[in-house]
């Protein structure tokens, strides 16, 4: 199969830059990074990862410029993002 | 308030098959869909699909969705939109949807419901881990991004999804280490499961998960062997090192918009769970909402396209549109059911739908 890849962009997870193609979702982008832990449960802190890959699970939620959250799975990763891992439930700011 | 003559909710095989059927008439159409590209999970079916010519047999999946998208797309009274989930159903009609961000509310006389399955999980130490997803999920990966999902995989559920997705991986470099399943019977065709055998996949029946191991990450599976009553047997332990555990042990529809709506629903497993009641036209216990597909009831894009069509026939009926060869349309629809339901798995589906339908 040929995939038509987007342009490579450039976003950054935690910090440091991650490269990315657009089209690609965040999570996507982070997995193919070799991110697997996305989010951590409330509870236990355990860490969580991709589960389903279309929105209907919530098991990847991150914080997407300031917004918490945010189904990384379905969220279209743009040049310059800011993707920051969620240590809780998430404030509103 | 967006007023429109027709709602149509998901752009799987049956939200767009009921789109060209309602759009051919003229009348008003909205087709909002979640996710950023439409054709639901024919965009990752890479593999030549069953069925019969007027079902697109032989085609792969994505070539499908993309024969219903360019038609559905080609008709100016049908509009498509992408990232627009819809997120409730009022008393009065309205329905609500988020699209491209933009908080909307919609008036439509007629709605289809066309959504889809959802991945079922199984309960067991560690499924929370990163690493154990469903099928659909390194599908999505590898055949709708071209990422390589893992390296090493133990794959539990032999029906259908399960073997198609195991030779899926293998073509993806991906080493399937074993495919688990905890009846004593594979599910699915023998002609993929064969298939798989002969690239020396062990298909081990009688077997299902333990435990999943890691910290931060998957890093091992233990299977065990279960007995009659599906408990797990000491000591037949076997652990395999894996950075994914695909989970393939079946669909349950996404009705939560049908609940919503007040629809009467019922359980019946062999439809995959929750369904809504339904007549033969696909009208659920309110009037002016339709279903189509996998939401109706778990089975195939197959049977999902023509539902599409009876669905959207159905609608046009309740607009008050006459078509000049409506009831023979209508015949041709339920006799491609029929037809599609005529082996082995339809029986289950008929017995499952006799119950569902009033
Ligand atoms: C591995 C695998 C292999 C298969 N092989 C075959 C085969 O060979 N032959 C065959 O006939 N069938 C096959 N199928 C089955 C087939 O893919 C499904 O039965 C079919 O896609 C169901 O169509 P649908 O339109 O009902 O649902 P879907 O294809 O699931 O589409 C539903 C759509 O609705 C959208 N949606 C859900 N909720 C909302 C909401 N609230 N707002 C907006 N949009 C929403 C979803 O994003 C999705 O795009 C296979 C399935 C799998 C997983
Ligand atoms: S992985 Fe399920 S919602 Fe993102």
């Amino acid at each position: 199969m040929d995939f038509k890849r987007g342009e490579e962009i450039v976003f950054t997870f935690d910090g440091k830059p991650v490269s990315a193609f657009e089209g690609e979702t965040v999570a996507v982008a982070l997995y193919a990074a070799n991110v697997r832990k996305l989010a951590t449960s409330h509870d236990k802190h355990r860490a969580r990862g991709i589960y389903c890959a279309i929105g209907n699970c919530a098991s990847c939620m991150m914080i997407v410029d300031g917004t918490p959250n945010v189904k990384t799975c379905v969220e279209p990763v743009r040049a310059g993002m800011v993707v920051e891992s969620q240590p809780d439930k998430g404030k509103l700011t | 308030m967006i007023h429109t003559d027709v709602l149509i909710v998901g752009a799987g095989p049956a939200g767009l098959s009921a789109a060209i059927e309602i759009g051919a008439t003229g009348a008003n159409v909205i087709l909002l869909e979640r996710s950023n590209v439409a054709g639901g999970q024919l965009i990752k079916q890479t593999h030549m699909f069953f069925g019969s010519e007027k079902q697109y047999a032989s085609y792969r999946g994505y070539e499908i969705s993309d024969i219903l998208l360019k038609e559905a797309e080609s008709m100016p009274n049908v509009c498509i939109k992408l990232q627009a989930t819809v997120l409730a159903a009022y008393d009065d009609g309205t329905w609500t949807a988020d699209i491209e961000g933009e908080y909307t509310k919609i008036k439509p006389k007629v709605v289809v419901v066309a959504t889809g399955a959802a991945e079922k999980s199984l309960p067991f130490p560690g499924n929370d881990l990163p690493g154990v997803c469903g099928a659909g999920a390194l599908q999505t990966l590898m055949n709708q991004y071209g990422v390589k999902p893992a390296e090493n995989v133990v794959m539990l559920g032999a029906g259908n999804i399960g073997l198609i997705v195991s030779y899926q991986l293998l073509q993806a470099n991906v080493n399937v280490l074993a495919l688990a399943e905890g009846s004593q019977k594979i599910g699915g065709y023998l002609v993929h499961a064969s298939k798989l055998r002969r690239l020396g996949v062990p298909i081990m029946t009688g077997y299902t998960v333990k435990e999943a191991l890691g910290t931060t990450a998957l890093e091992a599976v233990t299977l065990w062997k279960i007995d009659e009553n599906w408990q797990g047997i000491a000591g037949s332990e076997i652990t395999f090192s894996v950075d994914a555990l695909c989970i393939a042990v079946g669909l349950s529809p996404l009705a939560e918009l049908l609940w919503q709506a007040g629809c009467k629903m019922l359980y019946v497993p062999s439809l995959g769970g929750y369904v809504p009641y339904r007549d033969k036209s696909l009208c659920t216990s309110i009037e002016n909402i339709f279903i189509a597909g996998d939401v109706a009831g778990v089975e195939e894009a197959s049977a999902a396209m023509v539902e599409g069509r009876l669905a959207g026939l159905s609608a046009i009926k309740h607009l008050g549109i006459d078509l000049p060869n409506q009831s023979a349309t209508e015949a041709d629809y339920y006799a491609q059911l029929a037809s599609l339901r005529n082996g082995h798995s339809g029986e289950k589906i008929l017995s499952g739908l006799s119950k569902a339908t009033l």
